[in-house]
């Protein structure tokens, strides 16, 4: 929990036309340092951490959902179907408060966790996957979509078995053209982390929260909490937009 | 059914699919009678838990109010940051490099950062320097941070419809005579207005949920917020979600029916240049940005 008494440096920085001194700049910046469960940086790791693993997670999941919906099975094409349909229309703030106040509370799904903290973790992890993966089914059903009909065609048509045809030609093709919406989906879970403050997981969102309620400088704070956001997707957008660009294929 | 994954089953491929069918109810059976057995054994089945919902007061009290806000919000929202998306879609297609430079950035920042964060910041904002009475601010709040989020989003959905005609059409704009602010207007602007309804439609399904954040976060009177007063009133938590997840899948289902049938209604018209941007079309260009309609 921050210190009680860091509102003494919160009243001081309004002053203006005061040259800014060292000590001025320490008397800014030096909420920054009053948090230390979690800092800055403990906030934006935790963010970190939810994105890397809801975003594997939901990489599985949804991989699953697309081979559902393009499989061909009608049962199998159908719950696939549904799912997309049905998750993706329901807010996420829905869904991961329901985690808590639902699936925990209500039902004792505690996650194997008996710390509050690490539940609320896990549970966040569950309801982002279960979300994000109805867009990564998307995503992936649409870089499918994208090989021609044709290429299968010509691989049967040289006489390549099932699995020669969807591995050697049909997949591989599949996959370069996945890459780009997919990162749009990682770059949308990222963002998306910040819902998991409403079952308070300490993330950057939450401790923004915190921060901007009792300190005075809301315009830094809210700058600095930008920067790492931006930090976090903009590296990502680029990489794997340039990745994407590269491995395309050109048709 | 052929795919560029399988071909036409024959026989053997017939069994096996039949023999997936089979197992695949088996196992979805399992799972609904597990999901029924774990809801009968907590008592979440009790009829007088979800009796509420037949009566009107859950309704006019708590649910149909939240929705109207939500709906408010939204409509709000969209009608506020369309315009700003427009000026800065058209910003960033500038031939100026200081009006194409700073637009860019500010749409590339908003897209970057969470839009709870700026509906937080947002709300803290009116709290300390303006005047808005506090029943009003989380409104206020939530519609900011959706604007802002959106319009950038917005924007990218403007300059792709543009990009998106035919370079024919400002070549013969500039043919006879007209300025480059003439050939926005009259030309190009209608013509790409048309193609990205769809898409922009569309995007009205991400501000409705987006709404909830609001509830939760800055106590927002939303749909997901006056849930809560409901089922702390009937104590039937996992109904009221059960009902407010419906009533968010109906509306949202309702505005993409809406955006599909534009869509294939603006295909088949003869009026447009016959390009017409859906919300798929929007996320493939949005590449290196956040991703789109999620």
């Amino acid at each position: 929990m921050p210190s009680p008494n860091r509102d003494q440096g919160g009243g001081t920085p309004r002053c203006p036309r005061t040259p800014p001194t060292p000590e001025a700049r320490e008397i800014v910046f030096d909420f920054l340092s009053d948090y230390d469960d979690p800092s800055i940086w403990g906030a934006f790791w935790m963010t970190v951490k939810l994105t890397a693993l809801s975003g594997v997670g939901s990489l599985v999941w949804g991989t699953l959902l697309a081979a559902m919906r393009v499989s061909p099975v009608p049962l199998m094409r159908g719950f696939g179907t549904a799912y997309v349909n049905i998750v993706r229309n329901i807010p996420l703030t829905v869904i991961i408060v329901f985690t808590s106040l639902g699936l925990a509370d209500i039902f004792g799904m505690t996650m194997g966790a008996s710390d509050f903290d690490v539940r609320g973790f896990r549970l966040a992890i569950l309801g982002l996957v279960a979300y994000t993966a109805a867009f990564v089914c998307e995503a992936i059903r649409s870089g499918i979509n994208t090989v021609p009909l044709g290429q299968a065609e010509a691989a049967r048509a040289i006489g390549l078995s099932f699995s020669q045809t969807l591995g050697l030609v049909v997949l591989p093709q599949a996959f370069r053209s996945v890459i780009g919406p997919l990162a749009n989906v990682l770059i949308a879970l990222t963002k998306n982390t910040t819902v998991a403050a409403a079952i308070g997981v300490a993330e950057a969102a939450l401790l923004m929260k915190e921060m901007i309620e009792n300190e005075a400088q809301t315009l830094l704070i809210g700058a600095v909490f930008a920067f790492g956001f931006v930090v976090l997707t903009l590296p990502t957008g680029l990489v794997l937009g340039w990745l994407s660009k590269r491995l395309a294929v050109k048709r | 059914m052929s795919s560029v994954l399988y071909d036409t089953p024959g026989p053997r491929a017939k069994r096996r699919n039949v023999l997936l069918s089979v197992v695949f109810f088996v196992l979805f059976a399992l799972l609904l009678w597990w999901i029924w057995q774990t809801m009968d054994d907590k008592g979440q089945l009790r009829w007088a838990l979800w009796e509420p919902f037949t009566e009107s007061q859950a309704w006019t009290t708590y649910l149909l109010p939240g929705l109207g806000n939500t709906l408010k919000a939204a409509a709000l929202a969209m009608v506020i940051a369309l315009p700003l998306g427009a000026l800065f879609g058209i910003s960033r297609l500038s031939d100026h490099r200081w009006v194409r430079g700073p637009a860019g950035a500010v749409v590339e920042l908003f897209r970057a950062i969470p839009v709870l964060l700026l509906m937080l910041f947002a709300n803290e904002f009116y709290d300390r320097y303006t005047n808005v009475s506090s029943e009003q601010r989380p409104l206020y709040a939530v519609v900011t941070g959706l604007v802002l989020y959106n319009a950038s989003v917005l924007a990218e959905i403007v300059r792709a419809g543009i990009l998106s005609l035919p370079k024919g059409q400002s070549e013969a704009a500039m043919a006879i005579g007209l300025r480059k602010g003439q050939t926005m207007t009259n030309v190009l602007l209608p013509q790409a207005v048309t193609a990205m309804l769809p898409a922009i439609v569309s995007q009205l399904v991400v501000i409705v949920k987006d709404t909830a954040l609001g509830g939760v976060m800055i106590g927002f009177t939303e749909l997901l917020n006056t849930r809560g007063t409901l089922a702390a009133n009937y104590a039937n938590v996992v109904q009221s979600f059960v009902v407010v997840a419906i009533i968010f899948i109906v509306l949202n289902f309702l505005i993409t029916s809406f955006a599909s049938w534009l869509e294939g209604r603006l295909r088949r018209g003869k009026k447009s240049t016959g390009v017409v941007l859906g919300p798929a079309t929007v996320e493939g260009t949005a590449a290196t940005g956040a991703g789109g309609t999620i």
